[in-house]
């Protein structure tokens, strides 16, 4: 049994040591809002927060996650799916098969906590997330738009 | 931040929670082996298309797929223009192909690609709208006790006009569904729409960023079990026998069973077990006749074909030979186009549970109707007994119209009668077996006279062709006219020019890879040799391209429009910024003129697109921001296969297997799309996959206008642009 801090919740789960922390979270914990895309760390489709950091969770083992470090998948962003980030992307609608996008989003909250105000070189560097639909220009604005929001208090 | 508590839902069965929030219902259910068929799907169904509940609550239902394109809203947009409902009270749901069969195709067709989920069933459901709202009025005025001709309706309220008395429709709605439907319809005109043309958000925006939105991969049934499966990487390979002892006693593993004499599968308790299992297996394959296939053999047999004496026409005027004989000037050039995969992000998938009385399949597809027919084929059940319940799809592009993987579910879900198997591919499966761009080349020849202008085109294209692998029924007298997209005479994929003398023949040449539907399909390559080839007759004439254009646009105005539109938004005549250079590419297809000016610049080899404005001209748009949420997306789609997208074959197999080898666009190189909608209306024009074609050859004009140097052959990769 392995000890997780999930989303503010602790759990326990039987799993094999070597899998990834992606697939306990979609399987063992049913938490089905991060995808698989590659399985191999180049999409993002998979992006959940450890103890802040954006990471890629098909290509981190489970057991390389100990229970002091708080993940937090999509699900755990907000309680109503109100985050700043997350009402951005509902304003300007973002997504479009929505397939990449908790991935993307979680990628986007982990850059605004590092650098409120990212200029668009600093968003080319930290979002490497693939998008097939070409969402790309509605991310970009959607960045921004959550940015002005949180550094205006949030609101 | 704010954390929720976890909910350890692993066995719950989601598909029925998941839906609400956003108002919108998915319309899943679990089948009860009891439930019978009925005509209408619910009482209160004032047609196939419109539910109202006594709450006003609007169910419009949607038989074509949503995968991303928004056509769920703009199909919900239509048919509540005519119903005159309140748009807030709208909610939607996905009837069934089985459903559909039972109902005589009450729905119409359920495919969804080729740009036509507006524009083919716009007609049948606005007036399914209108039908409905007549319904509602006839009622109203029945229990008002006045004539129908004083009621008018807005907004889901019926309003007696001379009294100013009303009726809700939820109040109504009970009655108007007794009714026996009007026998005839009018619908609005356009100019009186209120709905139709506003860029009103999408009805599926807020799952979708919250995570609640189901997609395949997370669908979990009661008792399930994921399935990981690889067949033969070599097309036309089968397989010949896997050590099944080897895997058995790993983690979590059920069952290993073969698929066909294609593939073979793991299922397991999960489907990290499952493909952990399936890549620890030892198979043995049978590669079949295609082992030696590569990307220079299918090179060499395209480049054959440009020589071959026999080619099907696909468009000619006058007498192109004499034309080119008797020019001033003659202008040759060859052009390749590879194979592409689609990549969806999310990949193939399907959960089937198979009884020996019933099949259901819960599956993305952008075709109901066809991955039905596949149930009832791999099930081996009367049609009446098996059932496909749609999802939305994480990515279609033209991919998921074709069932290969709703098959496969199905006949693993057979072996092991009464549970439901959910199979995902991975990623490298995914890429190993797609139905993948077709590949072509062509070679141009143009002649121009002393003056510069165009005399004759003479375009020979070669390489392979959809119909003929997936629906050879479609073949006029054995041509696939869709290999001459945006090159034809006349229709949706008109070429923009005219020109005097004129050759257009394709000799089909199939390689032994499968080729399907790809966004935007023939239109993509044809527009890059079109439109670049143009350019280069420009060159050659020491003609400006948009004026070499405009010369041969005199008989396309609508085209023509569209060109004028990017260049003066653009700036065209006018100087970029230094270092920037810029590209022009036109063309009609799926019934709409776009184009795009494209701004680039290469320092140190290196191409950087700085800027595209698109124009397109669709007709009517339904919704003008979706409408530029497909234009900036198509460039994505168009600008990652010119870039990146090239699929190359060795031993008769693709070697591209990742996202890693498989590249595709990232914000980083994203340029700043400019949409311009500019609907001249009076025709119904597709949106989802125009501009790609017009993205890669502007900006390949554009990388001409900077270096020199003509790019033929893509992808373009890591290319050094400063090799001439
Ligand atoms: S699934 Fe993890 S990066 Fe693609
Ligand atoms: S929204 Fe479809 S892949 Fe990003």
């Amino acid at each position: 049994m392995q000890e997780l801090n999930i989303n503010g919740s602790s759990v326990a789960v039987d799993v094999d040591p070597a899998t990834p922390l992606l697939w306990v979270i979609r399987e063992q914990l049913g938490l089905t809002g991060s995808k698989y895309g590659c399985g191999i760390g180049v999409c993002g489709a998979c992006t959940v927060h450890v103890d802040g950091r954006a990471v890629r969770a098909c290509s981190l083992p489970v057991a390389a996650v100990t229970a002091g470090q708080a993940i937090v998948t999509i699900e755990g962003l907000s309680t109503n799916g109100d985050h700043p980030v997350q009402r951005a992307w509902d304003d300007l609608d973002v997504p479009q098969c929505g397939y990449c996008q908790p991935g993307m989003i979680m990628s986007v909250v982990a850059l605004l906590a590092d650098n409120p105000t990212p200029s668009d070189a600093d968003i080319d560097a930290a979002v490497t997330n693939i998008c097939r639909c070409g969402t790309f220009n509605r991310v970009r604005r959607g960045i921004h738009l959550a940015a002005e929001r949180l550094r205006d208090g949030g609101a | 931040m704010e954390r929720v508590p976890l909910t350890l839902s692993r066995r719950d069965f989601v598909i029925g929670t998941t839906a609400a929030g956003v108002g919108l219902s998915l319309g899943l259910y679990l089948p009860s082996a009891s439930a019978t068929p009925e005509m209408a799907d619910d009482t209160r169904e004032l047609n196939a298309w419109v539910v109202i509940e006594p709450d006003d609550t609007v169910i419009i239902r949607i038989a074509r797929s949503e995968m991303g394109q928004g056509t769920l809203t703009g199909l919900a947009q239509l048919v509540a223009e005519e119903l005159e409902c309140d748009w807030s009270k709208v909610t939607t749901e996905y009837p069934t192909p089985g459903r559909n069969r039972i109902r005589d195709r009450v729905w119409g067709s359920f495919s969804t690609g080729g740009s036509r989920g507006i524009r083919s069933s716009q007609q049948y459901v606005r007036e399914g709208g209108a039908l409905a709202r007549m319904l509602l009025v006839g009622a109203a005025a029945d229990r008002l006790g006045v004539a129908e001709a004083e009621c008018r309706a807005a907004d889901s309220v019926v309003t007696h006009v001379p009294s100013g008395r009303s009726l809700r429709y939820g109040e109504v709605a009970g009655d108007a569904a007794k009714r026996a439907p009007p026998d005839s319809v009018t619908l609005k005109d356009p100019r009186d729409w209120k709905l139709i043309g506003r860029p009103v958000k999408r009805l599926d925006t807020h799952a979708k960023v919250t995570g609640e939105q189901v997609y395949g991969t997370d669908l979990t049934l009661p008792g399930m079990l994921n399935a990981s499966i690889r067949a033969c990487p070599v097309f036309g390979g089968t397989l010949k026998s896997f050590d099944e002892a080897r895997v058995r006693d790993m983690p979590g593993v059920r069952a290993v069973v073969r698929v066909d004499d294609t593939a073979v599968a793991v299922v397991a308790d999960t489907w990290w077990q499952a493909d952990t299992a399936l890549r620890a297996l030892p198979v043995v394959w049978d590669q079949g006749p295609n082992s030696a296939v590569s990307s220079a053999s299918i090179a060499a047999l395209l480049r054959e074909g440009l020589d071959a004496h026999d080619a099907f026409v696909g468009n000619r005027a006058g007498d192109v030979d004499a034309a080119l004989a008797g020019a001033a000037k003659r202008v040759e050039a060859e052009y390749a186009y590879p194979f592409q995969h689609h990549a969806t992000m999310e990949p193939m998938n399907a959960t089937a549970r198979w009884t020996h009385e019933r099949c259901d399949v819960w599956c993305p597809t952008q075709n109901g109707e066809a991955a039905l027919q596949a149930v009832v084929e791999a099930a081996g059940l009367p049609a009446g007994q098996c059932d496909v319940h749609k999802i939305d799809l994480g990515g279609g592009f033209g991919r998921r119209g074709f069932s290969d993987y709703v098959t496969q579910a199905v006949k693993i879900a057979r072996q092991l009668p009464g549970t439901p198997v959910k199979l995902i591919w991975s990623r490298e499966e995914d890429m190993r077996h797609g139905a993948y761009h077709p590949i072509t080349r062509a070679r141009l020849t143009g002649g121009l006279d002393a003056d510069g202008r165009l005399v004759g085109l003479r375009i020979r294209l070669s390489g392979q062709s959809i119909l003929a692998a997936v629906m050879p029924g479609a073949l006029k007298d054995g041509a696939d006219m869709v290999t001459f997209q945006g090159m034809l005479p006349d229709g949706d994929h008109a070429i923009s020019y005219s020109v005097p003398n004129l050759l257009i023949d394709h000799a089909m040449r199939n390689p032994p890879v499968p080729p399907g539907f790809w966004r935007g399909v023939n239109i993509n390559q044809n527009a890059i040799y079109l439109e670049c080839f143009v350019d280069e007759l420009a060159h050659a004439a020491g003609t400006d391209p948009l004026a070499f254009r405009r010369a041969l646009m005199v008989g396309h105005p609508r085209s023509l429009g569209v060109l004028n539109a990017v260049a003066e938004r653009a700036g065209w005549g006018t100087p970029a910024a230094a270092g920037v250079f810029r590209g022009l590419a036109v063309c009609k297809t799926f019934g709409s003129h776009v184009a795009a000016c494209a701004e680039v610049s290469v320092r140190d080899g290196r191409l950087k697109i700085h800027r595209i404005v698109a124009a397109t001209d669709c007709g009517y748009a339904v919704n003008p921001q979706q409408i530029e949420a497909q234009v900036e997306g198509s460039f994505v789609f168009g600008l990652s296969a010119m870039l990146y997208g090239g699929c190359t074959v060795a031993g008769g197999a693709v070697e591209q297997h990742n996202f890693d080898t498989y590249r595709s666009m990232t914000i980083a190189e994203m340029p700043q799309v400019e949409a311009i909608v500019m609907p001249s209306g009076g025709f119904w024009g597709g949106v989802g996959e125009p501009t790609i074609a017009v993205a890669a050859p502007a900006v390949l004009n554009a990388i001409f206008a900077a270096t020199g140097r003509r790019i033929r052959e893509l992808p373009l990769r890591d290319t050094d642009l400063r090799v001439a």
